[in-house]
């Protein structure tokens, strides 16, 4: 520690961006476009999806066969660096309560392996409290955003259908895939249901566009877009999408690998820029900025705020309002799964498909009629997937229970004979999962832990977050509704169906979904909400949060593609803002 | 299988597997690595290649003897027949030594469950599981294959045999052989035009009109 310094980078960048996930890759896309420098910050790894590939790989060329580690909790193949748990990163909980906290560590974050699912938020989704009386309003509405939806459609691309759903929004969709056979029966059973399903609206090219860079090609259907798609960019991530790009400009550098510790405030109260510290060479660095914007992921980010107090900020920054991590909510979620047997002995083709569901159900029903608020939507999956670690476990305990190829045989066994059962009941799992929103409360929150710092002296999060009964109805609602659609198309439930109060009927623990949000909310008003609606701290007009915490609620949709409008919405503010010196 | 042959498969494996060298020098570290690199080659980060040099590195955990065992027992839970090859045609043993150094939970498990295995074999046949008669192997795992009729006495090598059946099916399926066997078609550039006519005419379904109008269409079905 003898030449412990802080190292001050000595460019003056015009804006300095913690985080390049969905909220920052956006800004740091959008600012460069318009000639401005950007410093991007990134506290995980460098990561380029055309070098570091693993799409269209085998399952024997991971010797674990696509299990998960520590390192990469979705699987070996998966393209997240990092997820539930990172040595010397820790975070706390206070007793009785629960939080699990996805964090990835790399260039584009989590962008690199999700789901895909790009779901406009509805008019109703930005004015809750009018609806209900729980939770908050929005300080903007649908027909703010709407502009920026359609930009981010036509920029990045989806495909889906215009249904002319009065909270599920039309967009400027590319054709969607054909349903998959699964999807067909799925589809049958759950419209006996009553419960509607139209084609999913993924962020996949189905066709060629023109997009941020012109070497993005079309899918070509091999559903896996968790591995990010190296070969042809067909679907969203930051990094392909928006980061890569970005640097073409010349106008960004990244800096991976940089833990941000504190955003730097001057005696006037404004940003001034970030200090980090970079895990490689464990210096420590400051970099400046005329504006900041933190994109960390909601949690993160009311971290960083939380831990950059000074005189003018002593809550923290953008915090005068008290309300930095509290709110904190994720979607809700409830799955159960099994087999469909009219599939068994089923013809092989290849049906990877895309990343994912090609049919979903958006929320159908009335709350009138129910006994909790807000709602979800069903995503489904099932079929011929690729064989992984895990294959068919446990098929004892099915392969006594149907007749094979005609032939009524013990549980269990081994030999030819069980080789014949693994082709015969190999591609006819089906199953389903809600994914829906909660009410996002004040007593729900995070906070810096008064005792704990991480490896690098940062002092840690704690978690107080609890369900409510709001949302323990609504999972009992998605497994009874669950149910009914195997029980309508004959399938054969084997997991997710022995639910009652005491597991809160399969309801995944907070955090467990990772759609965290809320956490630095949006508001019309100083006093309870931390930034105003062009995601601006009330407190301080040069700092910007573009990720989940800026959001008042969630919604029954995730949270990405409504992130994407608002960073590109905000990204445009901060242009105009800076024209006419109001930074 | 003959005592000489599964010998045979053991040495053969142990090749893959690169030797431990303790306080070695720089040039011998990076042939280590060079020997352990091959293994993986998909996107690893970092600390990925930390963890995995590491891992690579650690003595054999199966003794040969464990090893024969588990190479007779993964032949008999997934022969060789008129499709594909056999579990150790896949290198399922080499599967499984890899993976219980990765997932340490296995170890005493399967450790446990073959000297389970070895001690039954030796009071009914006094001899090691592995150096028994093909039919007095086999009249053993009848007794443990089937977790329904097995007898309450022998419920802890029922335990073994499902970890075991499991383990190998993980092994063989995710092998080059076990792919095709089981027919999975996928993982290569594609055009997804639907469910092929045959297979929807099969359950008796169509897709609607509205569907064949929205959806993407390619001129060349899927094959």
């Amino acid at each position: 520690m003898g030449d412990f310094q802080i190292k001050k980078q000595p460019k003056q960048y015009d804006v300095v961006i913690v985080g390049s996930g969905a909220g920052g890759g956006m800004a740091a896309y959008a600012l460069s476009k318009e000639g401005l420098s950007v410093c991007l910050l990134e506290a995980g790894y460098m990561y380029d999806p055309q070098k570091n590939i693993t799409q269209l790989k085998n399952p024997w060329e991971s010797p674990r066969r696509g299990a998960s580690t520590k390192l990469r909790p979705f699987g070996d193949f998966d393209a997240s660096y990092y997820g539930w748990d990172i040595e010397g990163e820790p975070y706390t909980k206070a007793s009785g309560t629960d939080w699990l906290w996805w964090r990835a560590r790399m260039l584009g974050g989590r962008t690199n392996h999700w789901g895909r699912i790009s779901l406009r938020f509805g008019p109703k989704d930005f004015k809750r409290k009018s609806i209900d009386g729980l939770g908050d309003d929005w300080p903007i509405g649908y027909e703010d955003i709407k502009p920026y939806y359609d930009k981010i459609d036509e920029l990045i691309g989806i495909f889906g259908t215009n249904e002319g759903l009065e909270n599920d929004p039309d967009g400027v969709f590319l054709p969607p895939p054909k349903p998959r056979l699964h999807e067909l029966f799925i589809k049958r059973a759950a419209e006996q249901a009553q419960v509607k399903v139209i084609p999913s609206r993924l962020s996949i090219l189905t066709k060629k566009i023109k997009s941020t860079t012109d070497d993005r090609g079309a899918c070509f259907f091999c559903g896996q877009c968790n591995r990010n798609c190296s070969m042809a960019k067909a679907d969203f991530s930051s990094t392909n999408v928006l980061i890569y790009p970005a640097l073409k400009t010349a106008k960004v550098d990244v800096v991976a690998n940089a833990m941000a510790r504190e955003v730097l405030t001057n005696k006037e109260g404004l940003a001034t820029g970030v200090s980090y510290i970079n895990k490689e060479d464990m210096s420590e660095y400051q970099v400046s900025g005329k504006v900041v914007i933190v994109a960390a992921g909601a949690c993160e980010s009311s971290r960083l705020l939380l831990n950059s107090k000074s005189q003018r900020h002593p809550n923290g920054l953008a915090n005068s309002s008290g309300v930095v991590g509290k709110y904190l909510h994720d979607s809700t979620g409830a799955a159960l799964g099994g087999y469909l047997p009219t599939l068994f002995g089923r013809k092989r083709y290849n049906e990877d498909g895309v990343g994912g569901l090609h049919v979903y159900s958006p929320w159908w029903l009335d709350n009138k009629k129910l006994d909790f608020p807000r709602g979800y939507h069903i995503e489904y999956w099932g079929g011929m997937g690729q064989p992984a670690y895990g294959f068919m476990g446990g098929i004892e305990s099915f392969n006594g229970k149907y007749l094979v190829n005609g032939v009524k045989k013990e549980a269990g066994g081994y030999g030819k004979s069980l080789k014949e059962d693994y082709r015969y009941f190999y591609g006819a799992s089906v199953g389903m999962a809600g994914r829906g929103e909660a009410i996002p409360r004040e007593d729900n929150y995070c906070e810096i832990d008064p005792n704990v710092v991480d490896k690098f002296g940062i002092p840690v999060l704690k978690f107080n977050v609890k369900w409510s009964d709001y949302e323990v109805k609504q999972a009992k609602h998605m497994k009874e509704t669950f149910k009914e659609i195997m029980h309508n198309m004959g399938a054969v439930i084997t997991w997710g169906a022995n639910d009652d109060e005491k597991n809160q009927y399969g309801l995944a623990k907070p955090g467990e979904i990772i759609h965290e949000a809320g956490t630095v909310r949006m508001g019309s008003s100083a006093k309870n909400s931390a930034l105003n609606s062009w995601n601006q701290a009330h407190d301080c007009k040069n700092l910007f949060v573009v990720d989940g915490g800026a959001f008042t609620s969630q919604a029954d949709k995730n949270i990405t593609w409504t992130i994407l409008a608002l960073s590109m919405r905000a990204s445009d503010y901060i242009v105009s803002e800076l024209k006419k010196n109001n930074l | 299988m003959k005592r000489r042959e599964s010998l045979k498969l053991i040495v053969t494996g142990a090749v893959a597997v690169p030797a431990v060298v303790a306080g070695c020098g720089p040039d011998e570290k990076k042939a280590e690595v060079a020997a352990a690199n091959p293994t993986f080659t998909i996107d690893r980060n970092p600390a990925e290649i930390e963890n995995e040099k590491r891992i690579l590195a650690m003595p054999k955990f199966f003794t040969d003897h464990e090893m024969a065992t588990i190479a007779i027992l993964s032949d008999i839970i997934i022969p060789k027949d008129e499709v594909s090859g056999s579990a150790t045609d896949a290198k399922v043993p080499e599967f499984i030594e890899f993976i219980v150094k990765d997932m340490p939970n296995h170890q005493t498990p399967l450790r446990g469950g073959l000297r389970w295995l070895d001690m039954q074999s030796l009071n009914r046949y006094n001899n090691a599981f592995k150096d028994c008669s093909k039919e007095q192997q086999i009249e053993l795992i009848d007794q443990i294959a089937y977790p329904a009729k097995a007898k309450p006495e022998v419920a802890q090598g029922v335990s073994f045999f499902n970890k075991m059946r499991d383990m190998v099916a993980t092994g063989f399926y995710t092998s080059q052989i076990g792919v095709k066997d089981i027919g999975y078609m996928g993982n290569v550039p594609t055009q997804w035009n639907g469910v092929p006519d045959d297979v929807l005419k099969q359950y008796g379904l169509a897709y609607t009109e509205k569907e064949l109008k929205e959806c993407i269409s390619f001129e060349k079905p899927t094959a």
